[in-house]
């Protein structure tokens, strides 16, 4: 068994309204079920608006902080899912499913064993 | 290869293991002479290195079991194993330049140097780009087998850009003495003929082995006895093979009964024209020129654009055909000057024939073609 991180990208600004929003959740709460009672799951979140996240850089024996995310861009991660795999192929199909019901780019990337 | 990847599940153990067999086997072989079945005793030895090395490496575990694991019986089949390994180089989470240049390492035995050259990229990017998709393989864990029937139709383009580059790559070698290295075109036909078989519901496998058939049909037209080339309309047909020329349009024809034309049918139609022509005086240009502009609606890349206006010239004219060509970016391309000095040299402009002519001479590293291209330009 691997493990895998789906990351979902979302671009920034406004939650959609609900009528959009509820069957996104619906779907996401299905998958993540499934997750479950298939043993994939291991952890999931979604995540605060990329302007509430601080950087912390470590300079000269001193910490500097920034307000907002770490990288620019229009879209950041909006949340993100741990599973497990057997391989590549079966992490893809999780990661397509994810695509399907968020309509968002998912990004599928490896733990180091 | 493809055998020791499924027995060690690792693509650098397996390349390491073969590439000690085979130092063995350049040490051994003169002296002993060549054992009955060359590829089994490669495949013994390597996998005895690769024992040898897991057990060196580790001294209990996870990889004690695995050396254990080494000693399984045969593979049931040397042709699946193939095929899993097409299908892992080719694999979509893989970019497409390194899903090729994985299987010609891999799979076609070409040199990394000779990659680069088909690709017109520089040595290093190459070497890089095969050591990142090995490591994408091992990490992401790409798996190593034949997919599902259902994901077949997405997961058989790039197997099959993979094995036309390795056939192209057999027949028009980049580099060396010979102008075609027909132990690749037989590895690109032979995978293809499988593939075929494993997949006869998919027109463009049928097409890409028609194709491939045709091409290889005029092999022994192709060169005179001392090696030098021989261009499609001086070739002496009666020595093309009548077998091969048989299959490729009998294959064409099946694929046009069944009316689901993609690119590699369209080229196989183009090249069974040509076969058709006892003469090349005979040869029916507005066919192929019909055929090459679908081509161009399917595909409109630069060298179909290149190809099509050779087509054009023999219909239209030469100047109509120059136009074409003129404006096409592919100043790198031998072919693209070949192409230009021959339609130069038809307008009477024979000075800049001549120079179009050295230009290709410069730019291919195959000698055949380069002393062909040299003597048309001082013809």
């Amino acid at each position: 068994m691997k493990t895998y991180l789906l990351s979902v990208y979302q671009p920034d600004g406004p939650t959609p309204p609900p009528e959009v929003l509820g069957p996104i959740m619906e779907g996401l709460a299905a998958l993540n079920r499934e997750l479950h009672d298939t043993g994939a799951f291991v952890f999931t979140a979604g995540l605060c608006p990329p302007d509430t996240a601080t950087v912390i850089r470590a300079k000269d024996g001193d910490v500097l902080l920034t307000d907002g995310p770490f990288t620019e861009g229009k879209e950041h991660i909006g949340g993100f899912t741990v599973i497990q795999a057997p391989d590549l192929d079966a992490a893809l199909r999780w990661g397509e499913r994810m695509a399907a019901i968020t309509t968002l780019p998912v990004e599928v990337r490896p733990f180091a064993s | 290869m493809a055998v020791l990847t499924r027995l060690l599940g690792d693509l650098d153990l397996a390349e390491e293991a073969v590439q000690e067999a085979f130092t063995v086997a350049a040490d051994r072989w003169p002296s002993d002479g060549m054992p009955p079945s060359p590829a089994g005793w490669i495949i013994t030895t390597a996998r005895r290195r690769a024992v040898d090395h897991l057990r060196r490496e580790s001294a209990r575990g996870a990889k004690e079991a695995e050396a254990a694991r080494l000693h399984a019986p045969e593979p049931a089949s040397e042709e699946t194993d193939l095929l899993r390994l097409i299908f892992t180089c080719c694999h979509p989470a893989l970019g497409r330049e390194a899903q090729v240049a994985l299987t010609l390492r891999l799979l076609g035995g070409l040199t990394t140097p000779e990659i680069a050259r088909a690709f017109l990229v520089p040595e290093a990017t190459m070497a890089q780009r095969i050591v990142r998709a090995k490591a994408k393989i091992r990490d992401a864990g790409i798996p190593y087998r034949v997919p599902e029937q259902a994901k077949l139709p997405d997961r058989l383009p790039p197997v099959l850009a993979v094995l036309y580059l390795i056939f192209n790559a057999g027949y028009a070698a980049g580099s060396g003495p010979d102008l075609v290295r027909d132990d690749l075109c037989a590895e690109a036909v032979r995978l293809s003929r499988m593939l075929a078989a494993l997949m006869p519901d998919e027109p463009e496998v049928a097409g890409l082995l028609a194709l491939q058939l045709l091409i290889s049909a005029r092999r022994p037209a192709r060169t005179t006895v001392d090696g030098s080339l021989v261009r499609l309309a001086d070739q002496d047909r009666s020595r093309w093979d009548a077998a091969l020329v048989a299959e490729g349009q009998e294959l064409v024809r099946a694929c046009v009964r069944r009316g689901r034309p993609g690119p590699y049918q369209l080229q196989a139609a183009i090249n069974a024209v040509h076969s058709a022509a006892a003469r090349a005086e005979a040869t029916d240009w507005p066919a192929i020129l019909q055929l090459y502009d679908q081509l161009m609606a399917l595909t409109p890349t630069p060298v179909v654009a290149l190809n099509r206006a050779v087509a054009v010239a023999e219909v239209a004219g030469p100047a109509p055909a120059l136009k074409i060509v003129e404006a096409l970016a592919l100043d790198r391309y031998h072919v693209f000057h070949a192409v230009r000095a021959d339609l130069l040299a038809r307008l009477g402009r024979a000075d800049e024939a001549r120079d179009a002519y050295k230009r290709a001479a410069q730019l291919t590293d195959n000698e055949v073609e380069r002393a062909h291209l040299l003597a048309e330009a001082h013809r």
